[in-house]
């Protein structure tokens, strides 16, 4: 019962990650910003919008979006909530979630060389070069989490991670959440990788891809990144909120609290920092690979 | 404590690391500074308890003269040398860091078939130093500048004094402290060096120091 009523949780909040984000970010800029529940608005006003279909398009282009979020919810299924098991949990679940995140961006990568238009082909060019250098640094790090906890399955992972596993293994964790969170600001195309705000081709990653969706796709795309959002904070905001309560409300609500302030960082920190140069990404994706890579020779060592 | 130990450790590597990559002079000098200190700071954790006097006025010995002294004469020498900003490596830096990953994992393997005294229960102290000691070669041979060959110096002292310290008995103090004058001396004489060169050949790039000026063997076949 709580497995589902937190997974239905998750997907009501994921949305309110981007409005904290945009919030902060619009603080830091001293404006007022949008308000904090615009994107649940959005997704309702897109819902009911008829899409338009380019001519030149097949049913690859119709079929990204639903394949996007059809995986997403999948590996969002798999993510532990609150450091407790998610109702999908099973030995090597933590490769079929990485695998689903990856569908979901193949998906999206077809539907857009699916428009022929060259601005979506950069993007999805772009998109696919990035994740070459991600997938691998994400996978390590999850390795080096699996060999320090000894469990296959992402759940057991992290109910196995307990504040004494921060006291004896703080360099392998610490490296590992490291990873994670440049992995996360990456695959989320947050600030220093991708700008989700900017409006100039030539520039956009993923925005770029998607420029041809519209309507009801269009809010399964939007969505479908607030939860991809969240599928991936809550692997950090479980990696540093180790502490189990016996209640289940009193740790939900510290992870909630977590995730939000998550939130804020991105927001702060996408304030603070520019975007990296093109050519500087991959040496940032680099950095998560290579502590990855000692988080899990560290952990061989012990 | 120990984990305190291993966090200065994995923070050392990944100072490494960064030297692979940085390509700015003046970070450069800041990276090799920094790890100097962070590393004078693990033999205060090494004993339990309060640490020694001996050991406290050793650590801030070399927080001195590694945090201040060395980057404060470099960077005179660089200012001097009318040094260019960047480092200007042979290598890519993404090859530089694929080599210095190499390097961990040929450390962490001579780690394990390295007997250590059973004093030392900190994990990874040997293949921190190794690599350490191959960062700072690493800088010595892929790099143009002079500079950049005092810094990897500085950096094989940092990783020689990380080995010392996992073999840390009594007697090591007076040895390292011997070891640190001397490298003392180098770079005081080095930076007077590096001046030197720039002062006769405009420049202290080492790949065009590469001919030695009383030796012509154009010259000599002529002769003959």
């Amino acid at each position: 019962m709580k497995v589902v009523a937190q997974y239905l949780m998750v997907l009501a909040l994921s949305p309110l990650l981007l409005g904290i984000i945009n919030r902060v970010k619009a603080f830091f800029g001293g404006r007022k910003g949008i308000p904090i529940f615009q994107l649940y608005r959005d997704l309702f006003k897109l819902l009911h919008k008829t899409p338009v279909y380019s001519r030149t398009t097949t049913w690859l282009f119709r079929a990204g979006p639903i394949v996007g979020l059809g995986a997403v919810l999948c590996a969002l299924a798999i993510v532990p909530f609150a450091g407790r098991q998610s109702f999908l949990a099973f030995d090597g679940d933590l490769i079929l979630m990485v695998y689903l995140l990856g569908l979901a961006r193949f998906a999206t990568v077809l539907a857009a060389l699916d428009t022929g238009s060259s601005f979506e082909d950069m993007g999805a060019s772009r998109e696919v070069q990035f994740a070459v250098f991600a997938e691998p640094a994400f996978f390590l790090a999850l390795a080096a989490l699996a060999r320090g906890t000894g469990q296959l399955s992402l759940s057991a992972m992290f109910v196995s991670l307990t504040p004494a596993a921060w006291q004896s293994a703080a360099p392998v964790l610490a490296l590992v959440t490291a990873a994670l969170f440049i992995i996360f600001l990456a695959e989320n195309s947050r600030v220093p990788v991708d700008d989700p705000n900017t409006h100039l081709e030539l520039t956009m990653i993923h925005e770029v891809m998607v420029l041809d969706h519209s309507g009801p796709d269009l809010a399964f795309i939007l969505y479908g990144a607030a939860l991809k959002l969240w599928a991936l904070g809550a692997l950090i905001s479980c990696a540093v909120l180790p502490r189990h309560s016996a209640s289940w409300f009193v740790d939900s609500g510290g992870f909630m609290f977590m995730m939000f302030v998550l939130a804020a960082v991105v927001g702060v920190l996408e304030s603070v920092i520019a975007r990296l140069r093109f050519l500087k990404v991959p040496y940032l994706l680099f950095t998560a690979f290579s502590f990855s890579v000692l988080a899990l020779m560290f952990q061989a060592a012990r | 404590m120990h984990t305190t130990a291993e966090l200065i450790i994995v923070a050392i590597i990944l100072l490494d690391l960064s030297l692979a990559v940085s390509g700015s002079l003046a970070t450069c000098i800041r990276l090799a500074a920094a790890q100097g200190v962070i590393a004078a700071i693990l033999p205060l954790l090494a004993g339990s308890g309060a640490p020694e006097s001996r050991a406290v006025i050793f650590s801030s010995t070399v927080i001195l003269l590694k945090g201040v002294i060395f980057p404060w004469l470099l960077t005179r020498a660089r200012v001097k040398a009318n040094a260019r900003k960047d480092v200007e490596p042979f290598i890519g830096y993404p090859a530089s860091i694929i080599l210095c990953l190499g390097a961990f994992a040929a450390a962490s393997w001579l780690g394990t078939r390295l007997p250590l005294p059973e004093t030392t229960r900190v994990a990874w102290i040997v293949p921190a130093s190794l690599a350490t000691i191959f960062t700072g070669f690493l800088l010595i041979t892929t790099r143009a500048k002079a500079i950049t060959q005092v810094l990897g110096y500085l950096v094989i002292e940092n990783g020689i004094y990380v080995f010392g310290l996992a073999l840390f008995v009594e007697q090591p103090l007076m040895v390292e402290l011997a070891i640190l004058l001397d490298i003392f001396v180098a770079v005081f004489v080095m930076g007077i060096t590096i001046f030197h060169i720039s002062r006769e050949f405009d420049h202290i790039d080492t790949d065009e120091l590469s001919q030695l000026s009383d030796w012509h063997p154009q010259r000599d076949g002529e002769a003959k």
